[in-house]
């Protein structure tokens, strides 16, 4: 079945097909959450916490009622009436007790940003207004600002006994003691990101609608809208079939949009007590302070080499800065720990990976919420090959593995399959010729220029599949006329998520691309599926699909078999065309086949099902493998500390490619998102908890001028699964920054400062290139 | 608040109703014209999503007010194509270089765009480049616009 789908369908499959999705989204006339209008909808602001910490003394919300066009001013006590239960139930892990707050602040605030009263008004401006009436006195208490303050000061969340969401670790290992005791090379340094927020440029936003019959309709801009719709129903104990959750174009997720948070909530509850829709638009500000963030972590490095410069052990620890209230209280290694070891031999292992509570805007996943494992060890890497005089790359050769190893057990247990790390490293290093660029980088340091090439490798664990994230359905069906309807639980942010499926189904069914229409996005039309998250949608969405699309193709050839007196083998369909081998005479169409399958059961085969319709729910392994090498050139002005990226190449193996140009699309947004990261994205709080970056002025992402021409060289290693196809849609935020700090140290390699703490940006270079005792630059 | 009556031209259509003096043009052009094409990224003038075109000139909708549109003419992204079969050549060029991708500020950067393709002389890559970064966009990574903006380029020497 597969080999005949695969031998008559057109080519789509690795081609660069125009998006199905750009039509409308050039025009103007997609529908992003605030588009949605509704008949009678009422419009939400919320009253945020201005202080870190502190109990709400007096609230008075009376000048806001009386404000004409306000219809409501609910506070928590309004809320808890609706009974609900706190947390994320749909990725809260049940031995992680959660702070206990209300979807509103019930008596105390936990951080700038914090919702304590939502405002229902017949027009936006009419909400904001009321909320700027309401007026709220805090008795402050000192706040717990980062890891060191979690880690000194008693439990912010009242319900909890400290400040230590969860801790875990590898166990005792007296064995890697002894190693590093014995070891001839030993390296050692702390590599520290920087609070950075996943800043979609469509903020968060939604509107909830409650019908006489008590179901609602939550239109969201969300990146699943089975997930949203059983994290509602669970939140608010309703049944989940009566919770539609319904989204359209969404302006960017980047795991911001994985869960409903508290705000969202609120106002769906707003919706149910009021009984009138109501839409909620985040604005830039409440993003910034209040959407959730991420990246504020840490890592300790030990590593052990020996004389040959092999890799003998590692020992890490980790400390992640989860923030007040986290998306999900989840297990504080998440993927860093298991992944650390990457795709190099690295016979012994210890870790030990703790979360903290903070009086911050809280943890939310971001693209590779788990890259300070890919970060913090090629960055070390480096600094490991500067200390025992060894070149970067060789150091690299010396301990990567190749296609040849595997199957290959990680330190972590991980086993990796179809991965091709050393080839893809070569073959990305072809780009480059190292001899010439050393000498280059001399000469341009002899007149005062500081070039200088960075070098790292990664694995992404992609396509994660447990728990909701298990599997993924697609329904596809040949309507009456001809034409292809497919009913996906993918759902694209930015992904062109319809244009890759109707890619591998026209292809397996033999069909024009413009005949398949992909449905997404609403939960009440598709099966149960986790939507855009996991690096999945490709291998999921499109393992469903082409098994769905064979299974379809096989019965279209059954019924136009028999319809011709002709062996299934020998039907051919291209282009929605269908032939027979050795019939030229006969040339019919998948729109006959259809009428024949919905109007003529008696030119059916015998026993034959009516309809032209097949559903497949595929069940991936749990993980698909990924891995990427990326080089970089980068010229450091040492008396500006500007950072100017000269050349950028991404290696990477994703197996097949579906559609090569959405594929690099999902590299370079998240190359260039990494980049922001290390250059210029920084969410600062003060002592006493404000952040210091409230505006696009504050909060800088890279723009046209900041990045690099990106260079692609695909490897194409087919994973097991169907098609081939791997994951890709957050490796390349994850390998970029270490990429371009290894560039920069390398630039900089003659002052003999390592470069360990985010962000990287030019007043911080200035004053680690002038701070000359310092062995890091600690600079705030 | 005071209301005030105003009346512009909106894509070649004349467009008229009242507006509070504080309403944003922004406002105005997304929920009074109800066309919602133009984006509100930021509403404080960074992120460049809201550009429409007054009088042929890139402005910030959400950094102007409703009333100074008054006599004024307004173009949007809903203006640019001639048909939904037949795309502006620049939104032609952002389709064929893979430029959007979840396409939420695309409409502002193909304002200023077509605002500078329009110009004569045509304006040199560089300044295009230059131009663009007072637009951000978070998927793309630029790569997508750099190659339209080379094109662009390209067909004016």
């Amino acid at each position: 079945m597969n080999d005949l789908a695969t031998q008559s369908g057109a080519r789509f499959i690795g081609q660069r097909v125009q998006r199905k999705e750009d039509g409308r989204l050039l025009t103007g006339t997609g529908t992003y959450i605030d588009d949605v209008v509704l008949s009678g909808m009422l419009h939400a602001a919320f009253v945020r916490s201005n202080v870190a910490r502190g109990q709400i003394i007096r609230m008075d919300t009376q000048r806001a009622r009386d404000l004409p066009g306000v219809v409501a001013v609910l506070t928590a006590a309004d809320i808890d009436r609706l009974g609900y239960q706190v947390g994320n139930p749909v990725f809260d892990m049940p031995e992680c007790p959660g702070p206990d707050n209300g979807l509103l602040a019930r008596s105390d605030v936990r951080f700038v940003g914090d919702p304590v009263a939502l405002v229902v008004a017949e027009t936006r401006a009419i909400a904001e207004d009321g909320a700027a009436l309401v007026e709220v006195d805090y008795a402050t208490e000192t706040p717990v600002i980062g890891i060191d303050a979690a880690k000194a000061m008693g439990p912010l969340h009242p319900n909890l006994t400290s400040n230590l969401s969860n801790a875990q670790d590898s166990g005792e290992n007296g064995a890697i003691d002894a190693i590093f005791a014995g070891a001839a090379h030993l390296v050692e340094d702390v590599v520290r990101n920087c609070r950075q927020a996943h800043m979609p440029m469509e903020p968060r936003g939604l509107v909830a609608a409650r019908n006489g019959s008590g179901a609602l309709t939550v239109y969201s801009a969300c990146q699943s809208p089975h997930l949203s719709s059983l994290h509602i129903s669970k939140v608010f104990n309703l049944p989940q079939q009566q919770v539609r959750v319904v989204g359209q174009d969404v302006g960017g997720g980047f795991g911001l949009k994985m869960s409903p948070q508290r705000d969202d909530l609120a106002v769906i509850a707003a919706a149910i007590l009021i009984r009138r829709p109501i839409k909620w638009i985040e604005d830039r500000l409440e993003n910034l302070i209040a959407a959730g963030q991420s990246r504020e972590d840490q890592m300790r490095v030990r590593l052990a080499f020996d004389a040959d410069h092999r890799l003998l052990a590692a020992d890490i620890e980790y400390d992640c800065d989860f923030g007040a209230y986290p998306y999900a209280v989840q297990s504080s290694g998440s993927l860093v720990t298991p992944m650390f070891p990457g795709p190099y031999r690295l016979p012994h292992y210890r870790w030990k990976a703790r979360g903290w509570h903070t009086n911050t805007t809280g943890l939310a996943p971001y693209r590779g919420p788990w890259m300070m494992e890919m970060f913090a060890r090629e960055v070390m890497f480096d600094i490991a090959a500067r200390q025992m005089g060894v070149d970067p790359v060789e150091l690299r050769r010396k301990n990567i593995i190749g296609k040849e190893d595997q199957p290959f057990q990680t330190a972590a247990g991980m086993v990796l399959t179809d991965l091709s790390p050393r080839e893809t490293m070569e073959l990305t290093l072809e780009a480059f010729d190292l001899t010439a660029f050393r000498r280059e980088q001399a000469s341009a340091r002899e007149n005062g220029r500081y070039i200088g090439l960075g070098i790292a490798n990664g694995i992404e664990p992609t396509t994660v599949s447990f728990g909701y994230f298990a599997s993924d359905v697609a329904h596809v069906r040949v309507e009456a006329n001809g034409q292809i309807t497919a009913m996906t639980t993918t759902f694209s942010q930015g992904h062109g998520t319809a244009t890759s499926i109707a890619q591998v189904i026209a292809e397996r069914l033999g069909v024009r691309m413009e005949d398949v229409t992909v449905v997404e996005g609403d939960s009440s039309r598709t099966g149960f599926g986790s939507g855009a998250g996991g690096s999945r949608q490709a291998v999921a969405g499109g393992g469903a699909a082409i098994k769905a699309a064979d299974l379809l193709r096989d019965k279209i050839g059954r019924i136009a078999a028999y319809a011709y007196n002709a062996s299934p083998e020998s039907i051919r369909i291209e282009g929605g065309v269908i032939t027979v081998d050795g019939s030229p005479e006969i040339r019919s169409s998948i729109a006959e086949i259809a009428m024949l399958a919905y109007v003529a059961p008696d030119r059916l085969p015998p026993d034959m099902e009516m309809g032209l319709e097949a559903q497949y729910r595929f069940r991936p392994p749990p993980m698909v493998f990924a891995n990427a090498t990326h080089a970089c050139i980068c010229e450091v002005d040492i008396v500006t500390g500007k950072v100017s990226i000269l050349r950028w190449v991404a290696g990477g193996d994703c197996g097949q490619l579906i559609n090569p140009a959405i594929v690099e699309g999902q590299i370079a947004g998240g190359v260039v998102q990494g980049i922001g990261g290390v250059l210029f994205e920084h969410i600062r709080y003060d002592e006493n908890g404000q952040p210091l970056a409230v505006t696009l002025k504050d909060y800088l992402l890279p723009t046209a001028l900041d990045v690099p021409k990106i260079e692609y060289r695909h490897m194409c290693t087919p994973s097991s699964t169907p098609g081939g196809f791997k994951g890709v849609g957050e490796g390349g935020a994850m390998i970029s920054p270490p990429t371009l700090v290894n560039a920069l140290a390398d630039a900089l390699a003659p002052f003999d400062q390592r470069w360990t703490t985010m962000p990287l940006s030019p007043d911080r270079i200035v004053c680690g290139l002038t701070s000359q005792s310092a062995t890091a630059v600690g600079v705030d | 608040m005071s209301v005030h009556f105003i009346e512009f031209e909106l894509n070649g259509w004349t467009v008229e109703g009242t507006a509070e003096a504080r309403r944003t043009l922004l406002d105005f052009i997304r929920v009074d014209a109800g066309c919602t094409g133009t984006h509100a990224g930021c509403e404080h003038g960074v992120c460049g999503a809201c550009t429409v075109l007054v009088d042929g000139h890139p402005v910030r909708a959400c950094l102007m007010l409703a009333v100074q549109a008054n006599g004024k003419s307004v173009e949007t992204v809903e203006g640019l194509a001639r048909s939904s079969e037949e795309l502006h050549p620049v939104q032609q060029l952002f389709r064929e270089e893979f430029a959007l991708q979840c396409g939420f500020c695309t409409p502002g950067f193909l304002m200023t765009l077509v605002a500078m393709d329009r110009l004569e002389p045509r304006p040199t890559g560089e300044e295009m480049r230059a131009a663009l970064s007072g637009h951000l966009c978070r998927c793309t990574g630029y790569q997508g616009v750099l190659r339209v903006v080379e094109r662009l380029a390209e067909q004016g020497k």
